[in-house]
């Protein structure tokens, strides 16, 4: 069948480019290999330049694939079903780019992207390792390209096409019986993208997250070429940037993830111990374990098995954290909310086609590894840096676990899950982590390699260690850090934690002042260490003096039982100042002023009670995309220099969009009459002609009536209402007076014979326009971003160094 | 014995202590009818709105009082109390993940995190309603 106002040139290019890619680069890879195996120069170097040729081939098909790609969702090709299910016409040009990395295939395409600049980048500067290191680059670009080709093979699917055309995913749909089904209504919009992405931090995050992936890569390929081709300690030098690149961009990936979700999620914080988040912090972990043995093994020549087993298993384990976040085996316990999209065997070859020939062919050559056979001195930098390495691999390992108890559940058939307090199970143990990694990373400074005097080690770490003593004290003593929830225990280790943080950041700061002579250039690993201090600083204070705001203080008795209910959440009225322990807090009004008139916005007004300060938040809620009824959430922060306050909006009436459905009733009334409503009644007490008083200012020339009426709930509270009937240009109206406490509205409608008179009364929730709110103060979380930009800086400059020592070492040679 | 190796050991011995500890507090997957005989101790329930019962959340009284019914998977019906606000679109839920722990009749949720809600997506998990819906007009 022929279908008019299809578009099918670009999902042809496309599909044809993505074949090309994984052939192209399966050539290149095999090209490379044989290349490395050869023993003949000539051989070796015309089997390299098919190799560039390969990759060079595959690249430019990849990036074309990301064009087509880019090119279908920007034009609004609703006939490709990628278009359809992640745009929408309405959607700012800004969120193009995150309607691609909002599906599976999108984001394999981006990290395909970013191999290929990382192929080419090493296609430069790997010098001899090119060929092997390639032979790796290569072959996981051909992997990339086998998750994004969707073709089925003995019923199996291979991948997924992002340029599936709707009507072939909606195969059984009537609508695309109909040849014109393009100019059908409901193939003119998309889906559009999920409404939590709609954040500038997800234009950004995606992208760096992926570099911070692909790049893994490399140290892990620089160490199979170095067990490929028995130079074992060859290459650690030249890789020690790519090791300092990956670990500074997946570190800002992992906490530009953090930022998003502090900014737009509502589980109160930027860490959740979310399995999704630590699949991704886990590698780094191991990451980092492997860059601290890789510069030990440069400076002493210890810890070289150490580094091969740390970046085979940090990329494993990047392959390991894309199968749990893509597989559906989270289901149950994250809240991101991945399906199985049917590539689940394919994810999990993929782990094991690095994962085993990898780790099988470092057990083979583990014996021929150089290592030395002298232990290091235990006042020697590298034993205490090896240590280090050592808890962070153990940590890993703890974190690994327990995110992967799905897994587990899945192959040994059991049924375990994480308590109803997630986070203490993972910070009781973290928190002792912290400890020993905070004084390692201040004290292994201080000691030299091979052999420290003790005398030099001694009176260097005095003064460092004297500072940080004080600082840290006068922190836990004026700090205000009494976070019992878990008893003493913890306090204690809190405060042991801080310490350590402390000492970690006055020491790499003084180590720069004193060891280095305030040589910011070669500083790059006092910096970092500084930066990460600080984080640890920034999360121990704003998480153990983290406060609800919120507590519900407004005097509206509670049905509950037991005291250990957490009340987390405040009503407010609108217009009906409220009392919030240090605030006075009014609901000013809500608004959806947003264009697309998708966002709804709350207008909180905060009074600080004892200074004069005021201010304004606007938490607001987005419209749920795809069909889905119903919104999310996106709270709004007022950002201090030494706290935020952060407020979300929990349940606000106008969110069901319920139409009010009660109906006024008549009763006619003497005074002292009585009505009854379903929590009490209703006494006329009197009738006052032009009355003047708080509420009303009539004159003697109006005809105005008012009722004076008592309402008496069955708890026995008593409110009044003055509902008015009044004649403006010969004709009555009238102004109706509520009672909001007990939802009730009163209006004085007609004045009837014999000194009766008509009231109208209406019992109804939805009365009253409310929000409820909940108010969290996270203090010195500004600590966390700014230790984190630090290390991230350090990080960058370390990376800056050492290319500058490796490109002086060769001009030496 | 280097003192690498007795470093290791420490290691080995404070990793087993703390995979115990983390053990320890682990909870498991039960029934209603499993967690009733289980009452007091914190349990993960996977289980999905019963519709015939009705739902009270009425946050001008009080935000942090949600009371629902569950029905689990075997046919077990139980009242679910969560101290905190209801999440949106639950009512649309097709499996909710409770982590809580019975007392008496009722499943008590004490933990913000205690409920997880998961919603099906339109479109991948009913193909037909995608159809239907591309087929109106």
């Amino acid at each position: 069948m022929d279908y008019p106002g299809e578009h099918l040139v670009p999902g042809q290019l496309g599909h044809f480019c993505v074949t090309l890619s994984m052939v192209s680069s399966l050539v290149a890879a095999v090209a490379y290999f044989v290349s490395t195996r050869s023993s003949n120069i000539q051989d070796a170097h015309g089997w390299k330049r098919l190799g560039r040729w390969a990759f060079g081939v595959s690249g430019i098909s990849v990036l074309t694939v990301f064009a087509s790609l880019l090119y279908v969702v920007a034009t609004h090709k609703f006939e490709y079903y990628y278009a359809y299910e992640h745009s929408s016409r309405s959607l700012s040009p800004k969120y193009l780019l995150s309607c691609i990395w909002e599906g599976q295939e999108g984001s394999f395409l981006l990290w395909s992207i970013w191999n290929i600049v990382l192929g080419c980048a090493l296609m430069r500067t790997s010098k001899q390792w090119e060929a092997p290191v390639m032979g790796v680059m290569s072959t996981m670009q051909a992997m990339l390209a086998t998750m994004v080709l969707g073709v089925y093979v003995f019923g199996f699917q291979i991948g997924k096409n992002p340029f599936l055309l709707t009507r072939e995913f909606f195969r059984n749909a009537p609508i695309f019986n109909l040849p014109d089904y393009m100019s059908q209504a409901s193939m003119q919009d998309g889906q559009g993208l999920n409404q939590l992405l709609q954040n500038y931090w997800m234009v950004i995050h995606p992208p760096i997250l992926f570099l911070g992936f692909a790049s893994t890569i490399v140290p892990f390929a620089y160490a199979i070429a170095g067990l490929l081709t028995k130079k074992f300690g060859g290459w650690t030098k030249q890789a020690l940037p790519w090791t300092l690149f990956s670990a500074c961009i997946l570190g800002t990936g992992i906490m530009m993830g953090a930022a998003w979700a502090y900014e737009s999620l509502t589980f109160g914080g930027y860490w959740a111990w979310d399995p999704v988040e630590n699949a991704s912090l886990v590698p780094w972990l191991v990451l980092i374990a492997g860059l601290h043995t890789q510069v030990v093994y440069n400076a002493t020549g210890h810890s070289l098995r150490a580094t091969y087993f740390f970046h085979i298993l940090t990329f494993s384990l990047i392959l390991y954290a894309s199968y749990l976040t893509k597989s559906g085996d989270l289901q149950d316990t994250s809240v991101h909310s991945f399906a199985n999209s049917g590539t689940n065997w394919q994810l999990r070859i993929f782990i094991l086609l690095f994962f085993l020939p990898a780790i099988g062919l470092f057990i083979k050559r583990y014996k021929q590894i150089p290592f030395i056979a002298k232990e290091e001195s235990s006042y020697s930098r590298e034993f205490w840096m090896f240590i280090g390495s050592l808890v962070f691999f153990l940590t890993s390992i703890f974190i690994a676990t327990a995110t992967s108890l799905p897994v587990i559940n899945k192959v040994f058939h059991t049924s375990f899950a994480i308590g109803n307090d997630a986070a203490f199970a993972y910070n009781k143990i973290i928190i002792f982590i912290a400890i020993v990694i905070g004084l390692l990373t201040a004290i292994a400074q201080y000691l030299r390699y091979k052999l420290t005097p003790a005398k030099y080690f001694t009176s260097k770490i005095l003064l460092p260690s004297i500072i940080a003593v004080v600082l840290s004290t006068l922190i836990s003593v004026f700090g205000g850090i009494h976070y019992d929830k878990y008893g003493i225990g913890f306090l204690a280790a809190i405060h042991g934690a801080l310490f350590a943080a402390v000492y970690a950041v006055v020491a790499n700061a003084t180590y720069i002042r004193t060891a280095l002579h305030g040589k910011l250039k070669a500083a790059g690993g006092s910096v970092a260490h500084i930066g990460f201090g600080l984080m640890l600083v920034g999360i121990l204070i704003s998480s153990s003096k983290k406060e609800v705001l919120s507590f519900n203080t407004t005097g509206i008795p509670l049905e509950l039982g037991g005291n250990e209910n957490p009340l987390e959440n405040i009503t407010l009225i609108k217009s009906l100042e409220t009392d919030m322990g240090k605030y006075h807090t009014t609901y000013i009004n809500s608004d959806s002023t947003d264009a697309s008139g998708n966002m709804m916005y709350f207008k909180i007004n905060f009074k600080q009670k004892n200074k004069q300060e005021e201010f304004t938040l606007y938490p607001n809620l987005i419209k749920n995309t795809k069909g889905q009824e119903g919104f999310s959430n996106n709270p709004d922060s007022r950002h201090y220099w030494n706290k935020d306050i952060f407020s979300y909006i929990s349940y606000a009436d106008n969110m069901d969009r319920r139409t009010d459905t009660a109906q006024y009733r008549s009763y006619a009334l003497n005074v002292h009459d009585t009505v009854y409503y379903s929590n009490g009644f209703i006494v006329l007490n009197g009738v006052e002609h032009n009355p003047v008083n708080d509420k009303f200012r009539f004159t003697p020339s109006d005809t105005a009536l008012m009722a004076d009426v008592k309402v008496v709930s069955k708890e026995g509270y008593t409110y009044q209402a003055r509902p008015v009937f009044y004649v403006e240009d010969n004709q009555g109206k009238y102004l109706v007076d509520t009672v909001y406490a007990q939802n009730l509205a009163i209006g004085f409608s007609k004045v009837l014979d014999n000194r009766k008179i008509e009231l109208q009364v209406k019992e109804s929730n939805k009365l009253v326009p409310f929000v409820s709110l909940k108010v969290y103060e996270f203090p010195f979380i500004g600590v966390l971003w700014v230790g984190t930009i630090i290390m991230i800086v350090g990080f960058a400059m370390s990376t800056v160094r050492r290319i500058r020592m490796n490109r002086a070492l060769k001009s030496v040679a | 014995m280097k003192k690498l190796h007795i470093i290791l050991l420490i290691f080995i011995a404070l990793s087993i202590a703390t995979l115990i500890s983390f053990m320890g507090n682990l909870s498991t997957y039960e029934t209603i009818a499993s967690a009733k005989q289980k009452e007091g101790k914190v349990v993960t329930i996977i289980a999905r709105l019963d519709n015939s019962q009705p739902m009270t959340y009425d946050p001008l009284k009080n935000p942090n009082y949600l009371s629902f019914h569950v029905v689990d998977t075997v046919g077990n019906r139980a009242q679910v109390v969560y101290h905190y606000e209801k999440p949106y679109d639950m009512e649309k839920a097709e499996r909710i993940v409770l982590k809580g722990k019975m007392s008496g009749n009722v499943f008590d949720i004490t933990s913000k995190d205690g409920i997880l809600i998961k919603c099906p997506s339109k479109y991948k998990d009913d193909p037909r309603s995608a159809s239907n819906n591309l087929s109106q007009n």
